[in-house]
């Protein structure tokens, strides 16, 4: 298995324990994580992602525990193998949108310039010069999935990255995604309360507040 | 892309703030520079031209006058002495050498001044081409005045009178060049060097033509090898002084004397028996500009303290641009740490953007610094700041540069550690 969780549990300070179900996740596999407010969605997804350390249990992706490794190390293990679709676009407004996409292939320190397929996939490939600022919504919402995806990496998460499009966007959002982590073989896990969704993702984990 | 271009972007991306900041420190560094490049060129200058210039001895008036008239050549002379009286006070047995001045002419505002060969020796120059005047209406050129004027060995022009620009021409004699010499960083090449009869003489032309007299007046006696005097001969002719007094029968006048002391004593007693004893006036070099600098001294404290709150007040702008866009920026960091940045490269990232500030402020601070004090001196040729030459760059600027530097470091210090402390589950669950 790609990716696996045992016995996680978190807790924020002065609030009770959160605990989370084991899962495991294969290559090309995508999997929802459904649940209520409040019950933990985004922190098991920044648990996932090695943005938030687990008081309890841990996280292997691809053979190597998350929570074992430490500052720079980790940060780098995230930009390498992990790619994070957050709610809103959030790509850096000072620069273009191949800037953007430079940008992370730095920070991860990896080779090679920004592969025209992706962006022919995406149907962003004649913005690659814009600045972040002319991009409609769903524009840059399928450049932060360039981003994303831009490291090849093992893992994608992907929060709530369907709220603020309509049904149109949404729905090829979704595709893209899943089409994109089925060829490089990552494991896909969406974060959602969006109906749209759901039809389109078949394996579901829901999340019981606690 | 890196961590600088990142940077440049960020700063690139809000151009009315960074322009702010950048310009806010140049005014700052740029007066630090013009009183550093004044102070030191003038320390310099002073203690250069001044060397083996004990005592000057002009007509009575400001001692600054007499000073900055006859040692720097930038003020006005104090009047006209006579010969006969230079002469007496040269024959004193506290006197070791003395070197006579003329002056009253000049070409394209460059000075003209007569005296004699110990001139050149006194600032000890060497010829770039040529040798010294022996005749008159003969001059020798320095460096920066032949450059001004663009003439060569063997060129000829006309003085006009006066010490700048604006009066009558002295058409009837035209000056030779028979010398240039190499730049020596002193008061010399500025100069238009010639004999004390050259500026005589070109005097009695204008009195001549003016006062209608006839030409015999020029037909002067002269003392010739045998000790006689010989009647009839054109002066213009001989072979003029070329140390010591020039030879005549008149009633000659002269600017000031240069004096050299022979020992310690002449100090005490000379310039006291000068300004009491005489019609004439003596000031000391030395103690003029001591007076001169303690003088400007207080304007120039008030500049440096005025360039200080300067630079204070743009790293403080700096600090708190760098703050507020960090503010903004809180999200952009936590994405970069969720792309795979490390602490350490976002505390680099803000570092950069505080240190590129600061040091195209400090670029362009330096180079204001040098382009303002060209302007003062282009529109001042007649003035103390005239002696500064704005293109010379000093050591010391370096230490401006790492002023600047230290306020970049300083300012960037909090808001790079608190790039460094941005918590990014908590920066990216926020929203």
């Amino acid at each position: 298995m790609l990716l696996q969780s045992t016995s996680l549990s978190f807790s924020y300070p002065g609030q009770p324990s959160l605990s989370f179900p084991d899962f495991s996740l294969a290559g090309g596999e995508a999997v929802l994580l459904l649940g209520k407010s409040g019950s933990g969605k985004t922190t098991f997804l920044n648990l996932l992602a090695g943005l938030l350390h687990p008081s309890q249990g841990q996280v292997i992706l691809d053979g190597t525990v998350l929570s074992a490794l430490q500052g720079h190390r980790l940060d780098l293990f995230r930009g390498q193998h992990i790619g994070i679709v957050f709610q809103k676009p959030h790509l850096i407004a000072a620069l273009t949108v191949k800037q953007n996409l430079d940008l992370a292939l730095f920070l991860s320190k990896k080779k090679g310039g920004t592969p025209t397929d992706l962006l022919q996939n995406l149907g962003i490939v004649g913005k690659s010069a814009a600045a972040v600022s002319t991009l409609s919504e769903g524009e840059a919402q399928r450049v932060s999935i360039a981003r994303a995806l831009i490291n090849t990496p093992k893992l994608i998460l992907a929060d709530e990255p369907t709220s603020s499009l309509d049904d149109d966007h949404a729905h090829r959002v979704i595709t893209l995604l899943k089409s994109e982590a089925a060829k490089i073989g990552a494991a896909l896990v969406i974060v959602t309360h969006d109906q749209r969704v759901k039809s389109e993702v078949s394996k579901v984990l829901e999340l019981k507040s606690a | 892309m890196n961590l600088l271009t990142l940077s440049w972007r960020y700063l690139s991306f809000r151009p009315l703030a960074t322009g702010l900041n950048v310009i806010l420190l140049a005014f700052g560094l740029a007066i630090l520079t013009v009183l550093l490049l004044v102070q030191h060129q003038f320390e310099q200058k002073m203690t250069r031209d001044s060397a083996g210039i004990d005592l000057v001895v002009g007509a009575k008036g400001s001692p600054l006058q007499l000073i900055l008239s006859s040692v720097y050549q930038i003020d006005f002379p104090t009047g006209n002495i006579k010969m006969e009286e230079a002469q007496r006070i040269s024959r004193n047995r506290l006197v070791k050498q003395v070197i006579p001045l003329a002056m009253g002419d000049n070409v394209q505002s460059l000075r003209i001044l007569g005296t004699n060969h110990d001139y050149l020796d006194l600032y000890g120059v060497k010829f770039a081409a040529g040798k010294a005047w022996e005749k008159p209406f003969e001059v020798t050129l320095g460096a920066e005045s032949a450059q001004i004027l663009g003439l060569k060995v063997g060129d000829t022009f006309s003085g006009s009178h006066g010490i700048s620009v604006g009066s009558h021409d002295h058409d009837q004699h035209a000056f030779r060049i028979t010398g240039i010499l190499a730049p020596s960083g002193t008061v010399v090449d500025r100069l238009v060097l010639t004999s004390i009869e050259s500026v005589w003489y070109t005097h009695d032309e204008t009195g001549g033509t003016e006062a209608d007299t006839p030409t015999e007046e020029h037909k002067v006696s002269i003392a010739v090898e045998d000790g006689t005097l010989d009647e009839g001969i054109d002066p213009h002719l001989l072979p003029v002084a070329t140390q010591g007094f020039p030879i005549s029968d008149q009633e000659r006048e002269l600017t000031t004397l240069l004096i050299r002391y022979r020992n310690p004593m002449a100090a005490i007693q000379l310039p006291r028996m000068i300004n009491s004893g005489t019609s004439l006036q003596a000031a000391s070099p030395a103690f003029e500009m001591s007076r001169l600098l303690e003088l400007l001294g207080v304007g120039i404290n008030l500049l440096k303290g005025l360039a200080l709150a300067l630079v204070l007040i743009a790293g403080l702008s700096i600090f708190i641009a760098l703050y507020n866009s960090l503010k903004e920026r809180k999200y952009d960091l936590a994405i970069l740490r969720a792309l795979g940045a490390s602490r350490g490269q976002l505390m680099t990232l803000v570092f950069l953007e505080g240190i590129s500030l600061t040091i195209l402020g400090a670029i362009f601070g330096i180079a204001f610094g040098h382009g303002f004090l060209a302007l003062i001196v282009e529109f001042s040729s007649q003035e103390v700041v005239s002696l500064v030459d704005p293109w010379v760059f000093l050591a010391e600027e370096g230490l401006i540069f790492g002023y600047a530097l230290a306020v970049g470091i300083v300012a960037s210090l909090i808001p790079s550690w608190s790039a460094y402390q941005t918590s990014i589950a908590q920066q990216l669950t926020k929203a």
